[in-house]
């Protein structure tokens, strides 16, 4: 509980010492939990996963991406606090709808796994319900993420938002590794992963990272497809409402060319991406 | 010769007629009876592929587009009336032919004798004439003056002859609008495809034989009006074989191959927009009917399918140019010049085949060769057994046209059969079986504030409605309120049918749309559409005042005409039963009241919840409502969560307005939605699937209607100019939502480039 802890009280990334990911298997035996912090939900996504989906946003992360189009989503306690009962309740209301337009549940955030107790009790029932389930996760708390939890979770949707660890730091102010053995332990599971991957001018745009990146995901053998993002400013705003500095102002969205050439460095390693 | 030159009919013509029109169809109960739907379930070929085989633009058509483009800009340009003939009182053999471009027009016919020259419509009101032409600088032939009203009554005349000031009072505060009690009432579909498949000389006798049933022991008003305007059908039919004469055609038989058959219902159609200036004139579903005749010709080697889609084109070119004379107060409530040419597209026949036909995707296919355009009203009947090309393609013309609207076949087939169509935007009707007697809309969120003030209006402070108690106290109570909303309701409901009562009787006596009620059976369903508009405000409000506090705040006059709410309420749109429910039970509630009243010819009551453009005119004649809405404020379009209120997802406003019963809305429950393509997936193969996805979805929820918009780049540009017209924009980037309109200009062409040719597609 310690960590978890840490991490709710993480400070901006470039400051102050570095996060750790550690989270481990803090809980061996699982109680329940009655509530979570919630940021936002939509009934309706398209984006975050296969066919028409409920989407929660969690609120915590323990990353500072500089990009980051949610910043209001960092910290836990900014968020809701909502009981799983009522989530759960809303799904099941859903659950017809979801089913036949051939979606289902994602929880993104924030990081889901910052709540990983909230978040696994949520498609535990969703499972139940026979929904489609969806984690949108950096990666970064996948030790969190218990054997009994994957079972219940069908999709993951993995950011990795750098392929070495000075980028990542400089991206997010965290490690890579953790995220790449979460992508392993996954591989050895056979669960089915959908790659993401922002494209920032300046920072993410080296093209012999990608390369590595690329070939690490198609050694994997479970990504089902990779979406390379292109960078946008659309979080600009929410930024200044949270009284932070934006980093990337003077920063472009890539043109068309790089992001179809990064789409093409994962293609020519047998990957769909788009 | 001109290599595009239309044979001339006289030569093509005595060939053909040669020919057996029937050859090659199975037979049915249709040989034997005037019955379409026999003759289509006897002889679809029901298609299940893609879109692949689909034929492009020919040269001949493009030719011929490009002439009435040109039109439609000179029309545009001077200022939406091209021409009108001033002096002919339009009727189906009024006018001489006319043409766009003779040599090249496969499919001929105009209300006029020239393209978007509007004819005149007398008889519905001659005021409305009047003030139309002046409004567009044009002046009415002196010679009219001398026969309107004096020698000629119109049915706009009888019906203020007959309105109770009880009525006029309703009418003018705008707790009943749109009343089509100047203009024909419209939403009747004749069954067009008859002239193709009969002749009109078959149908003339069929209607003789009907005459002869009405030989009566007893002749009564009601024996001497079905033989009255059964006698007028016949006139109104053989007028429609001298307009075949005069595009050198011989309608008195039936069709004998594809381009006939197009021919034949278009000219049947084009009579019943010459005689008739309905509000709505819908087409009917004649695709598939259609497709029958055209497979015909293609196994006989007569036509291929670049010939099939010109057909299409040229068809929907006439379509797209039918014109009314319209006043602009007309244009206010119905802005856009709409006709409501609806075409009923796909569907599943009884027997569980789809009435999918390649001519279903050639109807549509018109929105790609000949571009996006809001007429005919291309509707597409929606069933998860649709087979999945199909689908697929409704959703690809969909996302690049938002051209196409969407209703549940598999809600409405057990209520109306398999062979139904649309008329106007949500109205099903048995084709050729079942007419309505269109009743406009009545205004539920000013009624609820006549409950509140004792029937006086908030605007004007006239007692309009009855002298009942008003709510007096600080606060207004839930229960009070609804206790006093009921007789108000009962009240309304009881003024706007005796309303529509007087208006359908008038019509049918000065205006009886004879030509396409002759493409009708003897005896037909009648329905009463009434219709109700302000539902979500109506909801929302009686939800602030059963779940926050409000305050009334009363002006000099004592009548409560601004509230103060106190906390949070939930608002309809956002899949919550508490305000839901109440949605629900306004519609069921005034359902009941309207039931209540004996109607016109016995027609069955229904309603609508929908608005069309007419919330924005609503919202005008409203007063500030209990749910924050201010005056003159727009209402949410039909049974749509106001705007920026749904604020669950695109999935939790679908389910709150699937909810609404369409038991007690059978005239048809009308949803709006709009979507920018990025949030309906990254790549096309995705947003094609999620378009499909979400109708799934809706549809099974029980929803009726839906409106698709997937914005263009020209309606995002057009949304930063004005955005007071898209507040409900949302756009989605993986994960993140925002309301367009909060942007900021910059970050505005920012989405505008990244979504239409930006890095992510």
């Amino acid at each position: 509980m310690a960590h978890q802890t840490n991490l709710l009280d993480i400070r901006d990334a470039h400051g102050g010492a570095p996060v750790h990911a550690d989270g481990g298997h803090a809980h061996p035996a699982r109680r329940p939990v009655a509530h979570g912090f919630v940021h936002s939900k939509e009934a309706g996504g398209a984006v975050d996963g296969p066919g028409i989906r409920y989407v929660l946003f969690v609120s915590g992360c323990p990353l500072r991406c500089l990009y980051c189009h949610n910043p209001d989503t960092w910290h836990m306690r900014k968020g809701k606090e909502t009981s799983v009962r009522e989530i759960v309740a809303e799904m099941a209301s859903y659950s017809n709808f979801l089913k036949r337009a051939k979606g289902g549940i994602t929880i993104t955030g924030g990081e889901p796994l910052t709540q990983v107790e909230f978040t696994a009790e949520i498609f535990h029932a969703a499972k139940a319900m026979g929904l489609h389930t969806a984690l949108d996760t950096s990666g970064f708390l996948g030790k969190r993420v218990t054997d009994e939890m994957l079972e219940d979770i069908d999709l993951v949707l993995l950011d990795i938002k750098a392929f070495t660890e000075e980028t990542y730091f400089e991206v997010t102010g965290a490690q890579l590794q953790p995220t790449l053995d979460f992508a392993r332990r996954l591989s050895a599971k056979g669960k089915k992963i959908w790659l993401r991957y922002v494209l920032v001018p300046g920072l993410t745009d080296k093209l012999d990272e990608i390369e590595g990146l690329a070939a690490f995901a198609a050694e994997l053998g479970v990504v089902e497809r990779v979406d390379v993002l292109p960078f946008h400013k659309l979080g600009e705003f929410k930024w200044k409402e949270c009284g932070r500095e934006y980093k990337l102002a003077e920063t472009e969205p890539p043109s068309g060319e790089l992001v179809e050439k990064v789409r093409s460095i994962f293609r020519d390693h047998g990957l769909k991406a788009g | 010769m001109n290599v595009y030159a239309r044979e001339p009919f006289d030569t093509i013509d005595t060939e053909l007629s040669a020919q057996d029109p029937w050859r090659g169809f199975l037979p049915g109960t249709w040989t034997r009876e005037i019955d379409v739907r026999s003759f289509i379930i006897a002889n679809v070929t029901p298609f299940e592929g893609d879109a692949s085989f689909l034929a492009g633009i020919t040269p001949r058509t493009a030719d011929l587009w490009e002439k009435l483009k040109l039109q439609l800009k000179a029309e545009r340009d001077k200022g939406g009336v091209l021409d009108v003939d001033v002096s002919t009182p339009s009727s189906i053999t009024s006018h001489k032919a006319g043409y766009i471009a003779e040599d090249l027009e496969q499919i001929v016919g105009l209300q006029t004798d020239a393209p978007l020259k509007r004819a005149i419509m007398p008889f519905g009101g001659y005021r409305m004439v009047k003030n139309g032409l002046e409004a567009y600088g044009f002046k009415a032939d002196a010679s009219l003056d001398k026969v309107f009203p004096k020698l000629r009554k119109t049915h706009n005349d009888a019906v203020f002859d007959v309105y109770t000031p009880e009525m006029l009072a309703c009418r003018k505060s705008g707790v009943i609008t749109g009343l089509p009690d100047a203009y024909g009432r419209g939403r009747i579909i004749g069954d067009y495809r008859r002239v193709a498949l009969y002749g009109v000389n078959r149908l003339i006798e069929d209607k003789q034989t009907q005459l002869k049933s009405f030989e009566l022991a007893t002749i009564d008003e009601d024996v001497l009006r079905a033989r009255e305007e059964t006698a007028e059908q016949i006139k109104a039919l053989k007028e429609l074989v001298k307009l075949g004469e005069i595009y050198g055609f011989d309608l008195t038989r039936p069709a004998v191959n594809g381009r006939e058959a197009v021919q034949w219902t278009y000219l049947a159609y084009l009579a019943a927009v010459k005689e008739a200036n309905g509000a709505a004139m819908s087409l009917g579903r004649v695709s598939s009917f259609l497709d029958i005749f055209i497979q015909r010709d293609i196994a006989e080697g007569e036509l291929n399918e670049a010939e099939a889609q010109e057909l299409f084109d040229h068809f929907v070119m006439k379509l797209r140019i039918v014109r009314f004379l319209r006043t602009p107060e007309y244009d206010q409530l119905f802005s856009g010049d709409p006709t409501w040419v609806t075409e009923s597209i796909g569907g599943m026949a009884i027997d569980g085949r789809p009435l999918v036909t390649k001519s279903s995707f050639r109807m549509l296919n018109t929105l790609n060769t000949l571009g996006p355009a809001p007429e005919p009203n291309l509707t597409v009947l929606w069933s998860e057994h649709l087979p999945k090309g199909f689908r697929d393609f409704c959703a690809e013309t969909s996302i690049r046209t938002s051209s196409i609207q969407y209703e549940n076949d598999d809600l409405m087939r057990p209520y109306w059969g398999d062979d139904y169509g649309i008329a106007c935007c949500v109205s099903a009707m048995r084709i050729g079986k079942q007419m309505q007697f269109f009743g406009a809309r009545a205004n539920l969120a000013k009624t609820l504030l006549y409950a509140i003030n004792g029937g006086r209006d908030e605007k004007s402070g006239a007692q309009v409605g009855p002298t009942f108690a008003p709510v007096v106290g600080e606060y207004l109570d839930y229960e009070d309120v609804k206790a006093k909303l009921i007789p108000m309701m009962e009240w309304l409901a009881r003024v706007y049918v005796n309303a529509l009562n007087s208006i359908h009787y008038m019509h049918d006596k000065y205006m009886y749309e004879r030509i396409e009620m002759a493409l009708h059976d003897r005896d037909i369903l009648r329905t009463m559409a009434c219709g109700i508009a302000g539902l979500s405000v109506a909801a929302d409000s009686l939800s602030a005042i059963k779940y926050a506090k409000v305050k009334i705040i009363r002006d000099e006059r004592g009548l409560a005409t601004d509230f103060e709410i106190e906390g949070d309420y939930p608002a309809f749109g956002n899949n919550d039963d508490r305000v839901d429910d109440i949605a629900v039970w306004l519609t069921e509630t005034f359902m009941g009241c309207i039931r209540k009243h004996k109607t016109y010819r016995n027609a069955m009551p229904t309603q609508s919840i929908l608005t069309i453009t007419s919330n924005v005119v609503y919202g005008k004649k409203t007063g500030n409502t209990p749910d924050g809405r201010k005056a003159g404020q727009p209402f949410a379009p039909g049974a749509n969560p106001m705007h920026g209120r749904d604020k669950n997802g695109a999935v939790a406003s679908m389910a709150s307005v699937a909810k609404l019963p369409y038991a007690h809305a059978q005239d048809g429950i009308s949803y709006t939605f709009s979507i920018v393509p990025s949030a309906l997936g990254s790549t096309e193969e995705d947003r094609v699937n999620n378009l499909d996805n979400l109708l799934s979805g809706y549809f099974l929820q029980g929803g009726h209607h839906i409106n698709v918009n997937v914005f263009d780049r020209e309606t995002l540009v057009d949304a930063m100019e004005h955005p007071e017209l898209y507040p409900q924009l949302t756009i989605r980037v993986s994960g993140y939502a925002v309301n367009f309109i909060k942007l900021t200009r910059e970050q505005q062409l920012d989405v505008i480039s990244r979504t239409f040719h930006g890095a992510s597609n």
